[in-house]
């Protein structure tokens, strides 16, 4: 197709938006929300919306899925009004969007309107990858990167800022428990920030945490499956209480014991160097070396009754017994208490 | 009593063997068949009527184990119900009719097989539509349905209504390993055949006749498939499947102790996933590639966003089928140790009945020598155990290995105690 007009960057220079904070998004004729956290996108787009309304009270906004997004409307809602108000465009799912919504959004942002502000929200994948690609590349772009916070330190971070910015003072001890207890879900874990803030006063200490968000531990079948081959039956009970009450299926519990104690059963059936053995048996070398230590306390026939237990379990979790979530609790007892016998 | 009962089987039953009160059964539904049609000619009306009391029916329920020859049974029965020759008893196996119906390519004769764990409703609903259709060369529309035990609840009430009622000309043919495995609804509405297990030696028979396998070998493979023919065939023409049997076979000794059986038992289950892969892989893609160029997007690596759905479906269901082929090869090698172990008990107890596994009898010997009576049926409950977890869709890896460890030795000592 022939050009009117040269394009005024050049296509292969590699082009970036300014990177933003999701507390403090500056406004941008294109702001992207790019990443699979939606908290974080949640954040971005009220701290957007927040500077956008005090410069202008009577900000208009529209609120739009991509998925069912029509050739032609993005033209309704951008284009200048007659009393050039400013507006924000926010598309909702642009990793969902058909042609229409990518053809559309690539014609507008070559030349976009100069009161909208339009915000794209993509959680991932290849799908309307162009549409982002052309936004970076216009000038004065902000992208947002919402990406999950998987460290612990990450997640810690995320709650002694949300404290600072709430003008509140918060211990390391207290920032753990919260994240051992909430972790999972970034917003919840904001969520419990904010109410912290409300029903206390003074710094908050790990004492206040344990006080409002004590009973709660977030559990995952491994957690349950290390203290039964350790043999801590209680602890290990309690866990798995824990696990199925924030919802893992009884299915991944039963599938982390097994393979706990195959482990163990592999490893005891060989000699040899754990290196040698991790490459043979396919495992990592810690994992061989911890087994080791654990089978110090187990016998083999004590093994060969916890896996029997643990496909007894399978088989009731899976429907041939009356009561699944009953049978892996025992299997999870007769594992923990056949440890050194 | 027709021929077919007492001699040896003939024309379109001769695959059908050791089954001789089936045959009987259906040979002369067959009969009463053509007189029925030959009175809706408009002839020998009283002589018509006294045959159709003897027993045709439009739905039918072969029962028998895997590998008795079940869908074989029902296709002889659909051969002889098109049978052109009207001068001999139905399914002469020479006319056009017994041949393209035995070779699956008669126009009135639908087989429905599947190779997913269950038959879903967009399954059977074609099937009740071309069960409705008149027979095109005016003698019987058969539908035939194999692995009826596969129906579930929503697809069994499918059909309830076409099988109950089908039009005057339509058959249905289920065929299924027992009658408890069938919708009960769908059970009372159809005649029931039984088959029963073929004697070995009619196994080897049909071998060494139909596929040209030396007396030997046809011996040993019926024996050793405990007369499933489909198996003693692959067994019989397929060094790899005698391989594999014998590596299975060796499991019980090589669990020497706890962390063996485990070991072994990963192993086990990795020849049946790559037993299954073996016989997959090469059908998935040629599948795949013929679905690429009929969406018109051949050549292109990853499909393009169009047509992914469809593709998407295809990998699903393809991944179904794996999913089967690797649970029936699992299944299969714990019936090849159930054999085993029967035969272990047949030393341990001096019975003078022949060994499934006579190729294995030092191992057997062994086996019987190590362990009591009692140990060999413990073991036999883990086994089946193991194959009743696999159908109720337990981790395979997890069920073989609770039965693995049931084959290790008992240590000298007191250990009767737990």
């Amino acid at each position: 197709m022939p050009r009117a007009t040269a394009p005024r960057t050049a296509p292969t220079r590699p082009v970036a938006a300014t990177a933003a904070d999701p507390h403090d998004v500056p406004a941008a004729p294109v702001v992207l929300l790019t990443g699979p956290e939606d908290h974080l996108a949640d954040i971005a787009l009220s701290s957007l919306l927040a500077r956008l309304r005090a410069q202008d009270a009577q900000l208009e906004r529209t609120d739009v899925a991509a998925a069912g997004y029509l050739a032609g409307q993005l033209a309704t809602w951008a284009s200048p009004s007659l009393f050039d108000e400013r507006s924000v465009v926010v598309v909702d799912g642009a990793e969902a969007a058909g042609d229409a919504f990518v053809g559309d959004v690539t014609a507008y942002l070559a030349d976009p309107s100069p009161s909208t502000v339009l915000v794209v929200r993509h959680r991932g994948g290849n799908r309307a990858r162009k549409v982002l690609e052309t936004a970076r590349a216009v000038p004065g772009a902000v992208e947002v990167a919402c990406q999950p916070l998987k460290r612990d330190q990450d997640k810690i971070e995320f709650v002694l800022g949300s404290m600072r910015r709430a003008r509140r003072r918060m211990d390391a001890d207290a920032a753990r428990a919260l994240v051992d207890a909430l972790g999972n879900e970034l917003g919840e874990l904001a969520a419990a920030c904010d109410q912290l803030c409300a029903d206390t006063e003074g710094t908050i200490t790990a004492e206040d945490v344990r006080r409002y968000h004590g009973g709660r531990v977030e559990a995952t079948g491994f957690d349950v499956a290390d203290a039964a081959v350790e043999g801590h039956a209680g602890r290990a009970l309690a866990l798995l209480r824990h696990a199925s009450a924030t919802g893992v299926v009884p299915v991944l519990v039963v599938a982390a014991l097994a393979s706990r104690l195959r482990t163990l059963a592999k490893v005891g059936a060989e000699r040899g160097r754990s290196a040698d053995l991790a490459r043979d048996l396919g495992m990592a070398p810690w994992q061989v070396d911890r087994a080791r230590r654990d089978l110090q306390h187990w016998s083999a026939e004590a093994l060969g009754e916890a896996i029997r237990a643990v496909a007894q379990a399978d088989a009731a979790v899976k429907g041939a017994g009356p009561d699944g979530d009953f049978a892996l609790e025992r299997a999870v007892v007769t594992v923990a208490t056949a440890r050194g016998r | 009593m027709s021929a077919a009962a007492t001699a040896e089987p003939q024309g379109v039953w001769r695959d059908v063997v050791g089954q001789g009160p089936a045959v009987a059964v259906l040979a002369a539904a067959a009969a009463a068949a053509r007189s029925r049609l030959a009175r809706g000619g408009g002839t020998t009306q009283a002589a018509a009527a006294g045959a159709e009391a003897a027993g045709m029916t439009h739905a039918w329920l072969l029962t028998g184990p895997p590998g008795s020859g079940r869908s074989t049974a029902a296709r002889a029965f659909a051969a002889a119900l098109h049978c052109e020759d009207d001068t001999a008893p139905p399914g002469c196996g020479r006319c056009s009719g017994c041949r393209t119906a035995l070779a699956g390519t008669h126009a009135d004769v639908d087989v429905f097989a599947t190779e997913h764990t269950q038959i879903r409703r967009e399954d059977v609903e074609p099937l009740i539509a071309v069960a409705h259709r008149r027979p095109s060369l005016g003698r019987w529309r058969v539908v035939v349905v194999e692995d009826a035990d596969r129906l579930n609840e929503t697809s069994g009430n499918t059909l309830l209504k076409s099988i109950e009622e089908p039009p005057e000309q339509t058959v249905w043919l289920l065929c299924a390993p027992n009658v408890d495995d069938v919708l009960r609804t769908i059970r009372s509405r159809c005649r029931h055949v039984p088959l029963r297990v073929p004697p070995a030696s009619a196994v080897a028979e049909l071998l060494q006749r139909r596929d040209g396998v030396d007396p030997a070998m046809a011996e040993f493979a019926a024996r050793a498939a405990q007369s499933h023919i489909g198996f003693a065939r692959r067994l019989a023409r397929d060094e790899g499947a005698r391989i594999r049997r014998r590596d299975v076979l060796r499991l019980p000794s090589r669990a020497d102790g706890v962390g063996r059986a485990v070991i072994a038992a990963g192993e086990l289950v990795e020849v049946a996933q790559e037993e299954a892969k073996a016989a997959t892989a090469e059908r998935d893609a040629t599948e795949r590639a013929a679905l690429m160029r009929a969406l018109g997007a051949e050549g292109s690596a990853t499909p393009p966003p169009a047509v992914r759905a469809q593709v998407r479906q295809l990998e699903d269901d393809q991944k179904r089928r794996a999913r089967r082929s690797q649970t029936d090869a699992l299944d299969r090698a714990l019936v090849d140790l159930l054999g085993l172990f029967r035969d272990v008990l047949v030393v341990q107890l001096g019975a003078a009945v022949e060994l499934v596994n006579g190729d294995q009898r030092a191992e057997v010997e062994r086996l019987a020598r190590a362990s009591s009576a009692e140990d060999t049926m413990r073991r036999i409950d883990a086994i089946r155990t193991a194959r009743t977890r696999l159908a109720g869709n337990v981790a395979p890896l997890l069920a073989v290995e609770a039965m693995a460890l049931e084959f290790v030795p008992a240590r000298p000592g007191p250990r009767g105690d737990r």
